[in-house]
């Protein structure tokens, strides 16, 4: 049986059979799909108390009715308050809080104050602030005395969605998502970082402890030293491809079940009313939901409608490539940085001695990833293009642009930089490898690994 | 016909000479003594011949051929630390170990069962590696060595971590493997178990070859006339112009007596001389121990 071999199956059994690795396994993926659930949970069940507001200020009398009641709350408006005596006796009042109009209101904005004893949650606010802005807006129009404002003001509002259409050489039109295009490049580039990270440091370990365990002499009175750090990257990156399948398969059957009991009851379109507009950068997504916080809970099914146009928006990206890229650039990627941890495990002579190598080989991974934010903003740039090229950052950056549409010439161009190179890095490696395993004592410095790197062994 | 030979082998590093023209031939069936000091490069050799690391200059061949990558398959070696992984079970490593040397799964199996059982570890075959004692992980290890019946096995400092009955158990495998048809080098300071065991033998001393030969030649060559004598009863001799009495002493009824004798003097003179003084039980040329020869060799040098 091919040694290579032997070695790969005997470090992907011991790691995959250890506690830690199923533990992990198991457990992030609860951990990320309680991510995604429990905000939406969260909304879902709020607080059930219901809200009187009293309404008083100078400025509340023009506002008479404005602030529409809800399901969870009622505006009481309150002619001639005294504020001081409100303000002690409120709560017992039954109130909750106390909505100050001033009459700037339409001048200055913090012309409203809400006074509670505990802090007003975010739909609450959207509602009055909703509600204040269009009765202003409103009552400013009624001033320019246009004759059937109502009915004009009906008529004119317009939903707009810009419906985005990619156009591929051939002339053929599918429809995309910009927020579905920016969470695969996000997914793809921070997925690529983990993993690098995560499982190239594995590997560093793995080489250290052989070193300071001696089991290295032996292994190597039997095989060449590239075997064994082939064999053991190989059988790493095998761990790691497990892993990772098994955290998505565990972590969409989550999300799957909780979305089909829990958030059956609830329509999306109340969900998404709940999640305030601060926290929707995305406008599309805003678009493809079709609500803002003020709207009236009324047009429940085209809003479901544009939900499922999204989800049909995300099958259209061109998952073949996606996904083929990324196990390209995973391979390569991994295995380059992979071989340099093997490196500078063999370097060391246990693990704290890493520390001063660790800082270079991060750099170039970490800026990566922040290029690859970059370019979820403006894909076109220079800077996205550049280190999209260059082999230490390509994986993550370039996976971060493809979902924006990428030149077939410019990617192949980056695969073919990121083969040459990954194979360099690999051939120098092993140099390192070799005589490093056998080194006990020497300082570990980088003249030290260039030394052993013009060293013939 | 040598089964091993190593010619003219350098080895530097930086501007360290580990080695310097070292040659041994190490004939078919023989237990060859590798001696030396620390730091000698006694393990630097062996690694060379393992083929962990290269020579700078110099040659090696097994079988009368030139050294080749795969000859790996034929060589066990049994280093001088410990080399196992800590947490990895007994059987299981000791498997891989085998399958590493070229060893099939199912033979494996089939000799590791056998071998488990001949020195009585049965028992250990599911426990983790670090839940041995040193000794016990030696014989592991020293299982993992010859399980795949080399020709050449090669053992640094075999009995460093052994009680007195584990020793003589390794002993005994030596003994054995050797019968079976196998040549052995083993690196070693312990000088009785190189007088019991070796065969022929090499010191080196900072990278150079100072001493080889056969053990009984050497001892031969070493020996400076001196006789050791046994007597029934209590006897003392004295000294005179021909021999001096280097030691003597009674204990369990008999006098073991050491004379050195002038160059000149015959055996049957000193024993028609000493007849006189008591019933004789026993007369042999004392042989220098392999230790004396290593101090006076080594010291000698400096």
């Amino acid at each position: 049986m091919n040694k290579v071999s032997v070695i790969i199956k005997r470090e992907y059994v011991t790691r995959v059979r250890k506690k830690s690795f199923i533990i992990m396994t198991l457990l992030a993926p609860v951990f990320m799909a309680s991510m995604v659930v429990l905000p939406t949970l969260l909304m879902l069940n709020k607080d059930k108390q219901f809200k009187k507001i009293a309404v008083v200020g100078e400025g509340a009398v023009i506002f008479k009715n404005a602030i529409t009641n809800t399901k969870d709350a009622e505006y009481v408006y309150l002619d001639n308050a005294d504020m001081n005596d409100l303000k002690k006796n409120f709560q017992q009042a039954g109130y909750y809080g106390i909505l100050y109009i001033s009459p700037e209101v339409s001048t200055t904005p913090n012309a409203i104050q809400l006074f509670s004893k505990n802090q007003p949650p975010i739909d609450l606010l959207e509602h009055i602030e909703g509600s204040l802005e269009k009765e202003i807006e409103r009552q400013k129009l009624l001033g320019y005395n246009i004759k059937d404002l109502d009915e004009i003001l009906k008529t004119i509002r317009t939903k707009v969605s810009v419906q985005t259409i990619k156009i591929d050489d051939s002339g053929k039109a599918t429809e995309t998502s910009t927020g579905i295009a920016m969470a695969v490049a996000y997914i793809g580039g921070f997925l690529m970082y983990m993993l690098v990270f995560m499982f190239g440091a594995q590997v560093m370990r793995g080489v250290i402890e052989e070193k300071t365990s001696r089991v290295v002499e032996v292994i190597v009175s039997s095989v060449k030293p590239v075997q064994l750090m082939m064999g053991k990257i190989v059988g790493i990156a095998l761990v790691g491809l497990t892993q990772f399948l098994i955290w998505i398969f565990l972590t969409a059957a989550i999300v799957g079940v909780v979305k089909t009991t829990v958030l059956k009851k609830s329509n999306v379109a109340e969900v998404s009313q709940m999640i305030p507009k601060s926290v929707m950068a995305d406008n599309q997504l805003q678009q493809a939901t079709g609500t803002t916080s003020a709207n009236k809970p009324a047009e429940v099914n085209p809003q479901l409608a544009e939900v499922s146009k999204m989800f049909d928006n995300a099958m259209n990206q061109d998952w073949l490539l996606i996904i083929t890229s990324f196990i390209f650039y995973f391979i390569t990627g991994y295995l380059l940085y992979a071989s340099i941890f093997a490196a500078i495990g063999s370097a060391v002579d246990n693990e704290t001695e890493t520390q001063q190598f660790m800082l270079p080989v991060t750099i170039p991974i970490i800026l990566g990833l922040f290029v690859a934010m970059g370019t979820m903003q403006n894909p076109e740039s220079s800077i996205s293009f550049w280190f999209s090229m260059i082999p230490l950052t390509s994986p993550i950056v370039m996976m971060a642009r493809i979902p924006f549409g990428v030149p077939y010439w410019q990617i192949a161009v980056s695969m073919v930089i990121m083969l040459i190179t990954f194979l360099a890095f690999v051939w120098m490696a092993a140099k390192v490898y070799r005589t490093g395993i056998l080194m006990y004592g020497k300082k570990s410095s980088w003249k030290e690994i260039w030394k052993w790197l013009t060293y013939r062994g | 016909m040598s089964l091993f030979e190593a010619r003219n082998v350098s080895k530097q590093f930086g501007s360290f000479k580990a080695l310097d023209n070292v040659s041994i031939s190490v004939p078919e069936q023989c237990i060859y003594g590798l001696l030396g000091p620390n730091g000698a490069g006694k393990t630097t050799l062996i690694r060379i011949i393992n083929q962990i690391t290269g020579p700078d200059a110099g040659e090696l061949f097994l079988n009368g051929e030139k050294l080749m990558p795969d000859d790996v398959l034929s060589i066990g070696y049994l280093p001088e630390e410990r080399g196992l992984y800590r947490k990895m079970k007994v059987g299981e490593q000791a498997l891989y170990f085998a399958q590493l040397k070229g060893l099939s799964k199912a033979e494996a199996m089939r000799r590791l069962k056998y071998w488990f059982k001949k020195l009585d570890m049965v028992d250990w075959w599911g426990k983790k590696v670090e839940e041995l004692s040193k000794g016990m992980q030696q014989k592991v290890q020293f299982i993992t060595t010859i399980l795949h019946e080399p020709k050449l096995i090669i053992f640094d400092e075999p009995f460093t971590g052994f009680d007195p009955v584990n020793a003589n158990t390794i002993k005994n495998e030596i003994l054995f493997l050797r019968d079976r048809g196998a040549t052995i080098i083993f690196s070693t300071h312990n000088m009785g178990s190189v007088e019991e065991l070796c065969d022929n033998i090499t010191l080196i001393d900072k990278g150079k070859t100072i001493l080889e030969g056969s053990v009984d030649e050497i001892r031969r060559n070493w020996a400076a006339n001196e006789y050791d004598m046994v007597f029934n009863g209590d006897v003392k001799i004295e000294g005179n112009g021909q021999y001096q009495i280097l030691k003597q002493d009674f204990d369990d009824g008999i006098s073991s007596i050491r004379l050195k004798t002038t160059a000149t003097i015959g055996t049957n003179e000193i024993l028609n001389n000493l007849m006189k003084s008591g019933t004789i039980v026993s007369f042999n040329p004392a042989l220098p121990s392999m230790n004396e020869i290593f101090i006076r060799v080594v010291e000698s040098k400096n």
